[in-house]
């Protein structure tokens, strides 16, 4: 394997706390090095990061690659090819596929065709339940043993509450980490936030105690089990109190944020675009500012993209009826600078925090660090760079985006996983 | 803008146009007057009370609204609001006499024909217009006409003005703007 | 005086028209209204011209009305109608839609389950979408003739207090009469149950009452919504007798009217539910009217935006 040096560059790595200028030389697959000017002589791939950032490679441990079922929407190829380009080293990928990640052999799948890709590293998630039906357990710890990363039903919350409760108490069992979609399953169904745009919309709707419930729920019922618990997409300012208060009372909670819920409303569904249909939905300027007031105070641990590929054709329905979800893998780091870095909410440290090594130490990965003799999953990221976001440029095969046309600024110029360059910006 | 025609002009005309329709009826026998929307109607009602005068009293009066007959041909720039087309009077088997400000291509007085056909049939319908501007894109001739301007540019427009609409009487010749529709 | 006063291509809804614009419509539906009243009920205003009825949702006097309105314009008019959701029958509503415009269709008037289908529509053909109800988006020819009907009998509608009565948070005709009425300068009272009377609506000018019986005395006009039995099954209210109890027309609450109220219903009724039959067939009763001038003002809607593209303006 050819050596990699990284010249010019402010390395930052939240892990060591560390913004400083310094090179980077990485050596079969490791970082050796990380030294102000290292000489480069002799080795063959030099990348010159003048006025760029070095970080551990970003890792979201929420993406849906559609692969055992909807090939044609993203395949695990595909979809590691859009983290690359985004600037992801590692990528979680969710069990609601067809059939669902629910036992070992799905598992292995995952792990294989991810190394046989060898783009970024893909995590299967394994299901709780037996295909995410929510009555009964799957093969948790052979799934674990496997390599699941984690565990979750996402695409629905696991409603029944004696299930949960039995989940809850298996999981901890070998420490695994649940992730749980909140929804809570009888007052879901809607098709967007229930607020005074869908009133006057006539639109069926989703009340932000749905998720609130669900978090609540959950967090009553873990108070005596202690299991690691993680909230995906959080989207309403309650339910960032409900986690605030969980914290402050010391239970092993975290949460996640999406960045179309730190930018977007529900107004954008005025126009009955289904590319604002998501779930949990666009909320109002309030949910949005607390998410945003969530992420600067520590409540909210990390950012996720929860990528969420469909076709044209599946997305091109009446809105009540399309599928939900929206691709992120490609503008999200842009779009986390725009919503958090740029108006000044956080910095660029705890902002490369919250995508590496907060991440990493919340699926237990021994990732998200420049430290030497680390695996080398190194992106270098243009923090000044301009530009469109164009979706018809994507790599993934789906091209179910809202921030089509949007300037950000930032991105990630390359992408290195496990000491190999696997994507550069053209 | 050339005024042709001024406020005492216009009431010659007028006269003229009133001479002319006596010589189509026959004494004695009920007449039905209708005015094409919206200044032949005007014209319309200023003959009525001159008809009376001219021992001519059993008149039904109308008002024919031709924009939902219009053929495209007629169509370029804004069309009219559609007002309702008023005809309270027996139509079948009594003579009908239609009256226009101007007539031009012919087109309008074929949308009127069309329109009346869908109320009933009159015994025979006669046109009685004030001005006559040439141009006909189709054989239809006024059976009275006040005024004849021979064949005008087509760049040019005539414009009758009522009181009633516009505060003044006369008749106006002015070079065509570019939305105006040819009618 | 020569202003545009229509150029939409389509009528999706009410909300985005202008006062303006309302009251050019109900104006060109006046003229409409007469063509009805002759011996030949028609124009050749639309002669050649393809209409559809694409009902991807049951109801047959809506349907027959807009087929009539465009017979009447001369126009060839086709039925299509297909019930079920795009994804059980396999066909997108887009691929549907596009497949019978392929066939030249000038006018599709669109009725459907799901809020904003016929604006999807609108982006996807080429051909003119009139909404005939999306979901409970609105229904805006609905609105379009009771504000007619409304204007007909009091000979305006600024300054008039309307109460609207019933499930009005699943009511596309209630929406699209909530901005309809708002628009042209007329009180609007939601009344109904808590379940069923969205807070929200207060954010748009309207009054919101949970007691029929409190305002009864002081509205000119009763606007009486259709109750599901739908609502019942998804615990939105307990029974219909309770409903009838607190929120029907009866002939005692009648009495306690306004004098000459003019009491309205979109149809079709539940006699006896909603509202008293004596009252729904005696004089306040507007609801023939309702009909018969939702026929005129159909005729101005399909003749306006066949129109458009070519400006129409107040004047000749």
């Amino acid at each position: 394997m050819a050596s990699i040096l990284i010249q010019n560059g402010t390395i930052l790595d939240p892990s060591q706390q560390l913004q400083v200028k310094r090179d980077v030389l990485i050596e079969h697959g490791r970082i050796t090095r990380v030294d102000s000017a290292i000489d480069s002589k002799g080795i063959k791939n030099v990348i010159d990061a003048a006025g760029k950032y070095v970080t551990p490679g970003l890792i979201d441990i929420h993406v849906h690659f559609r692969e055992p079922g909807d090939e044609e929407e993203e395949t695990i190829a595909s979809g590691s090819a859009c983290a690359v380009a985004g600037g992801f080293t590692t990528v979680c990928c969710m069990p609601n596929t067809k059939p669902a990640l629910d036992n070992e052999a799905q598992i292995e799948f995952v792990l294989r065709e991810s190394e046989r890709v060898a783009l970024a590293n893909v995590l299967p998630v394994g299901a709780i339940t037996k295909s995410r039906e929510g009555k009964e357990l799957a093969e948790l710890a052979s799934m674990f043993q496997r390599g699941a990363i984690a565990f979750s039903d996402d695409g629905v919350g696991v409603a029944d509450s004696s299930v949960m409760r039995k989940a809850l108490q298996y999981i901890k069992m070998f420490d695994g980490l649940i992730m749980q979609h909140c929804e809570d399953h009888q007052l879901a169904g809607g098709a967007m936030h229930a607020g005074l745009v869908s009133t006057l919309l006539g639109m069926p709707a989703i009340p932000a105690e749905a998720e609130q419930l669900m978090i609540a729920r959950d967090v009553l019922l873990n108070r005596t089990i202690g299991c690691r618990y993680h909230v995906q997409h959080i989207s309403s300012a309650f339910s960032v109190e409900l986690i605030r208060r969980a914290k402050q009372d010391g239970l092993p909670v975290t949460a996640e944020v999406a960045a179309h819920h730190l930018l977007l409303t529900d107004e954008s569904c005025r126009t009955f675009d289904t590319n604002f249909k998501m779930n949990p939905p666009l909320r109002t300027q309030a949910d949005v500012d607390a998410c945003i007031a969530g992420v600067v105070d520590g409540t909210i641990d990390i950012l996720a993209t929860d990528h969420a590929p469909h076709l044209a054709e599946e997305k091109e329905l009446e809105f009540p009826y399309a599928p939900f979800g929206i691709i992120g893998l490609e503008p999200a780091l842009a779009l986390y600078i725009k919503a958090l870095v740029t108006p000044g909410h956080i910095d660029w440290m705890k902002l490369i925090d919250m995508m590496t090594v907060k991440c990493a130490q919340i699926v237990r990965l021994p990732r998200g660090t420049l430290k030497e003799g680390s695996v080398a999953d190194v992106t270098v990221i243009d923090p000044d760079l301009k530009w469109t976001i164009d979706k018809e440029q994507f790599v993934s095969k789906s091209r179910n985006c809202p921030f089509h046309g949007w300037d950000v600024i930032g991105r990630a110029t390359h992408t290195i996983v496990g000491g190999k360059l696997k994507w550069r910006l053209n | 803008m050339q005024a042709t025609h001024d406020q005492r002009d216009f009431q010659r005309l007028l006269n003229t146009l009133l001479d002319k329709i006596v010589a189509l009826v026959k004494p004695g026998e009920p007449l039905n007057l209708v005015g094409i929307r919206t200044r032949g109607e005007t014209l319309a009602q200023r003959l009525v009370p001159l008809l009376h005068d001219r021992g001519i009293t059993e008149i039904g009066f109308g008002a024919l609204d031709i924009t939902l007959y219009r053929d495209d041909l007629s169509e370029i720039g804004p069309r009219p609001l559609v007002r309702p087309t008023v005809l309270d009077f027996d139509i079948d088997r009594r003579p009908l006499i239609l009256i226009d400000d101007v007539i031009f291509t012919g087109r309008t007085v074929r949308a009127a024909l069309d329109a009346l056909a869908d109320f009933g049939r009159p015994s025979a319908v006669r046109l009685a217009v004030l001005v006559d501007r040439g141009g006909r894109e189709l054989p239809i001739q006024p059976d009275a006409v006040a005024l004849s301007l021979g064949e005008l540019p087509l760049d040019q427009v005539v414009k009758v003005k009522v009181a009633e609409r516009d505060s003044y009487d006369g008749v106006e010749i002015e070079r065509r703007s570019s939305h105006e529709s040819r009618e | 005086m020569s202003e545009t006063r229509w150029n939409r291509k389509h009528l999706l809804g009410l909300q985005d028209l202008s006062a303006d614009e309302i009251r050019f419509v109900l104006d060109t539906a006046h003229s409409f209204k007469e063509v009805s009243m002759r011996s030949v009920k028609k124009v050749p205003a639309l002669r050649g011209r393809v209409v559809v009825n694409a009902f991807f949702e049951d109801s047959t006097r809506t349907r027959m009305s807009f087929s009539l309105a465009a017979q009447r314009l001369s126009a060839d008019v086709i039925e299509f109608t297909e019930k079920g959701s795009s994804v059980s029958k396999g066909e997108t509503l887009v691929d549907t839609a596009r497949n019978i415009e392929a066939m030249g269709v000038d006018v599709m008037i669109v009725r459907h389950a799901a809020a904003g289908a016929s604006e999807l529509l609108s982006r996807s053909l080429k051909c003119s979408i009139i909404n005939a109800g999306d979901g409970a988006h609105e229904h805006p020819t609905q609105g379009l003739l009771d504000l007619y009907t409304i204007r007909e009998r009091f000979g305006k509608i600024e300054g008039l207090k309307v109460a609207i009565i019933g499930d009005i948070a699943n009511s596309r005709v209630a929406r699209s009469n909530i901005w309809g009425l708002t628009k042209m300068g007329a009180e609007v009272i939601l009344v109904g149950p808590a379940t069923l009377t969205p807070s929200a609506f207060a954010s748009v000018g309207c009054r919101i009452s949970h007691d029929l019986d409190a305002v009864i005395g002081e509205v000119d006009v009763m606007y009486m919504l259709r109750v599901q039995n739908e609502r019942m099954k998804s615990a939105q209210f307990p029974t219909v007798r309770e409903f009838t109890k607190l929120y029907g027309l009866t002939w005692d609450r009648f009495q306690r009217c306004k004098k000459g109220v003019f009491v309205m219903h979109p149809g079709p009724m539940n006699r006896g539910v909603e509202i008293q039959s004596d009252i729904a067939d005696g004089e306040s009763s507007g609801i023939l009217k309702q009909v018969e001038n939702g026929l005129a003002v159909r005729m101005a809607v399909l003749y306006l935006v066949s129109q458009s593209g070519k400006a129409v303006s107040a004047d000749s």
